[in-house]
């Protein structure tokens, strides 16, 4: 039964991903919020609340709600903000929208993740912005960067639970053999094992396919109040039946276990609980795949995996688009591309297309709930959402 | 052909001058010294396959104008004209040795050129050589003078450790554009792209370039080499299997396969001025030195097309037609193969001593 509270996703769009260099921010962002209004049959939003990273850094950019509501036609029209909290800022700024909603003080609000990574370029990227969001003092002035760290949990990992190192394999193959139908996609090729092990630097280390692609996009949702949906509305309203933030401890050694992802386990259960829902009920998972270490982590922390054993379930064909637990149905992000802070929006609208029946090729039959996760840094944050139909 | 062109150049894009012109003579240059690509991957490590086999490095008394007086002596011997005739000497190249104070006076000087002559330096990244060269097709052409040497020459400079120290080389060629009737070449036409993409780029003071990574890639070198060859490829109704050769400005040995296969050329069009995997990049020269390569083969009749490229960003399409002159006068200095041949293998050591690389702390 619909609530007057509840919460629907009527409109998306996303742009294509990749490096983009004749894209600007505020191209990126308005014809992405254009582009959604436009599947929510032109509602403008009230509030628009945007997630981003990198930009005050990259393109020395702050205040993009007025960039991206001005060319989106918004100007003297829309309330704005912008959400920060690193690589989960799409997934923070969502849930900034639906608690908007669900306060009643806004009836339609829309969410816009964009970033632009390529307006700098180098190992800076690296080393100066994304690790930004790191802790700042007692990491990445250590010279820690985000994938280092993500690099030695990885050998933690794989030292703990005796993994054989092809076993990883399969999150990439599967991200990339999804993203070969998603036109959208930085990249479009299907990997095999081969190929992963020969990526394989240091013993131990990353496999260059563990890594996900920064890349440039931006992606939208139109969010509305249950009564306001258009009647003449061409696709169903997808419900956000919750969606929950979390912070946990921003430094790596602070963690209470530095391979359990509390933040993701914590939001997740919070998200399945608000929206009363079970995690074997979930058809799909979006989840964060930046590295296979993240996958991994990922898997454990909602539950789908036992600790230590969640590299298994790529090699049982569980995540595969036919298999039980479909992820990173449209490539994830590491073949869709890694759009940082709008990557938590870019995962929304992957659900959504899943759950309106129109993700082509990667039709998963019957997909009636999906679950998505965008975590901050090596989880240092994490936004859960649970979507249904 | 000419006609043809010179009737559409009206209404073209093309560059076609009033009065027929041709490379009279032309002389490479390419240093002794051979770094290969293992040798710097042993300091520094290598992500995958190396961009060239070996490059090619001046040696402690060389430099762009020492280079590019041999070149220009190689030229003079072919042209077979004295040194006095010129009326313009220009140089163009990344790595003059002085920021104020032209290469082009103390070339002119060496080589015998009189005082009555235009001189100074072209930059515009590696096509610097080849901008002298439409500048000296301009003079001749308009009437201003019978001959004007045009050079592109460097010592390319790579930031030890970045991607770039595996290509960047010294050597280059000079060409003497005169009236046609003397050619060992017909110059048909040319064409330049141009736009404002910064993709690469040296600021006052600093040591190293700096560039783009894959942004010189696909919207740079891809973007305008393609849209300059196509674009005079169009504009004179020829297409790749017209050409006898090609030669594409070469920083490494992948982009000029690419774009020449992409143009529809196949291999063995390419590979007779392909010497990037053997001498490196070897910027402002790079195309250039090519090209002499490949006129050292080249049969009468032939036609040949050459692009450059410079970071910035531009790239320069001629097109050339063989004449018989050519077989006749090309034996009058060493062939660019023959410099090629002549190798003296360095280490990483030696090359850091060689290149001035040297500094404690």
């Amino acid at each position: 039964m619909r609530r007057t509270n509840d919460v629907f996703i009527i409109g998306i769009a996303q742009t294509e991903i990749g490096e983009l260099w004749d894209l600007s921010l505020r191209e990126l962002g308005s014809s992405a919020l254009r582009e959604a209004m436009a599947d929510a049959n032109g509602l403008e939003p009230e509030a628009v609340f945007v997630g981003n990273m990198l930009a005050a850094n990259t393109s020395r950019q702050a205040n993009l709600a007025s960039l991206i509501n001005e060319h989106a036609g918004l100007a003297g029209k829309a309330e704005g903000f912008t959400v920060e909290a690193a690589e989960a800022s799409g997934g923070a700024a969502l849930y900034a929208a639906w608690n908007a909603i669900r306060s009643g003080m806004i009836d339609v609000a829309a969410v816009v993740g964009v970033e632009k990574t390529t307006d700098v370029v180098g190992a800076g990227i690296e080393s100066r912005l994304l690790s930004t969001g790191i802790d700042s003092d007692f990491e990445a002035l250590e010279g820690l960067t985000l994938t280092g760290q993500a690099s030695l949990l990885l050998q933690r990992y794989l030292f703990e639970n005796q993994v054989p190192r092809e076993a990883l394999a399969g999150f990439p193959m599967i991200a990339h053999s999804n993203g070969v139908n998603n036109p959208k996609a930085m990249f479009r090729k299907a990997i095999d094992e081969k190929t992963y092990m020969k990526g394989i630097g240091d013993p131990g280390g990353f496999s260059t396919f563990d890594l996900a692609p920064n890349a440039d996009g931006a992606a939208a949702l139109i969010l509305v109040r249950g009564d306001r949906i258009p009647k003449d509305l061409k696709h169903n309203a997808v419900r956000l039946a919750s969606s929950c933030y979390i912070t946990d401890r921003l430094a790596i050694h602070d963690h209470r276990d530095p391979l359990f992802f509390e933040a993701a386990a914590v939001s997740t259960q919070k998200a399945l609980l608000k929206a009363g829902i079970e995690l074997a009920m979930v058809d799909l998972f979006e989840y964060s795949d930046n590295t296979t270490l993240h996958a991994v982590l990922s898997l454990e922390a909602a539950g789908f995996a036992l600790r230590g054993e969640g590299w298994k379930l790529a090699g049982e064909g569980t995540l595969a688009l036919q298999g039980t637990l479909p992820v990173a149905t449209m490539g994830g992000h590491k073949a869709r591309g890694f759009t940082l802070g709008a990557s938590g929006v870019c995962q929304v609208v992957e659900a959504c297309l899943q759950l309106r029946g129109e993700a082509g090729a990667n039709q998963i039959p019957n997909a009636r709930i999906a679950m998505t996760q965008s975590l901050a840094a090596t989880a240092s944050a994490a936004a859960t959402q649970i979507l249904s139909i | 052909m000419t006609k043809e062109v010179l009737s559409q150049a009206e209404k073209s894009k093309l560059l076609v001058p009033k009065v027929k012109v041709g490379i009279i003579g032309y002389g490479a240059y390419v240093p002794r010294y051979r770094l290969p690509a293992k040798e710097i991957a042993r300091i520094w490590g290598s992500e995958g396959g190396f961009p060239v086999k070996e490059k090619a490095v001046a040696g402690l008394d060389e430099d762009v104008i020492t280079m590019s007086i041999e070149a220009a002596r190689n030229a003079l011997k072919r042209a077979e004209i004295s040194a006095q005739e010129l009326r313009a000497v220009w140089v163009g190249s990344e790595s003059h040795p002085y920021a104020v104070k032209p290469s082009g006076t103390v070339v002119a000087e060496a080589i015998g050129a009189s005082n009555d002559i235009q001189s100074g330096d072209w930059e515009f990244a590696c096509k610097a050589g080849t901008e002298a060269m439409v500048a000296a097709i301009a003079m001749v052409g308009s009437g201003m003078g019978d001959y004007a040497l045009a050079i592109g020459m460097d010592t390319a400079q790579g930031k030890p450790g970045d991607a770039l120290e595996f290509t960047a080389a010294s050597g280059g060629a000079a060409y003497i554009i005169g009236p046609q009737r003397s050619a060992l070449v017909n110059i048909e036409a040319s064409y330049s792209f141009v736009s404002d993409t910064p993709d690469f780029w040296r600021r006052e003071y600093q040591v190293y370039p700096e560039h783009g990574q894959r942004f010189t890639g696909e919207p740079a070198y891809f973007e305008h080499v393609g849209s300059s060859a196509s674009t005079i490829m169009a504009e004179t109704g020829l297409k790749a299997s017209d050409f006898a050769y090609a030669v594409f400005h070469q920083p490494n040995a992948k982009f000029p396969q690419r774009i020449a296969e992409s143009l529809g050329f196949i291999n063995e069009q390419i590979a007779p001025g392909l010497l990037a995997p053997i001498i490196g990049n070897t910027y402002s020269g790079a195309a250039l030195v090519g090209l002499t390569a490949v006129l050292d083969i080249a049969k009468e009749g032939d036609l040949i097309l050459m692009t450059s490229y410079g970071s910035g960003a531009g790239s320069d399409s001629f097109i050339l037609k063989v004449r018989k002159a050519l077989k006749q006068r090309r034996g009058n200095a060493l062939s660019t193969q023959d410099y090629i041949n002549r190798r003296t293998e360095i280490d990483y050591a030696t090359y850091l001593r060689y290149r001035g690389e040297i500094r404690m702390r």
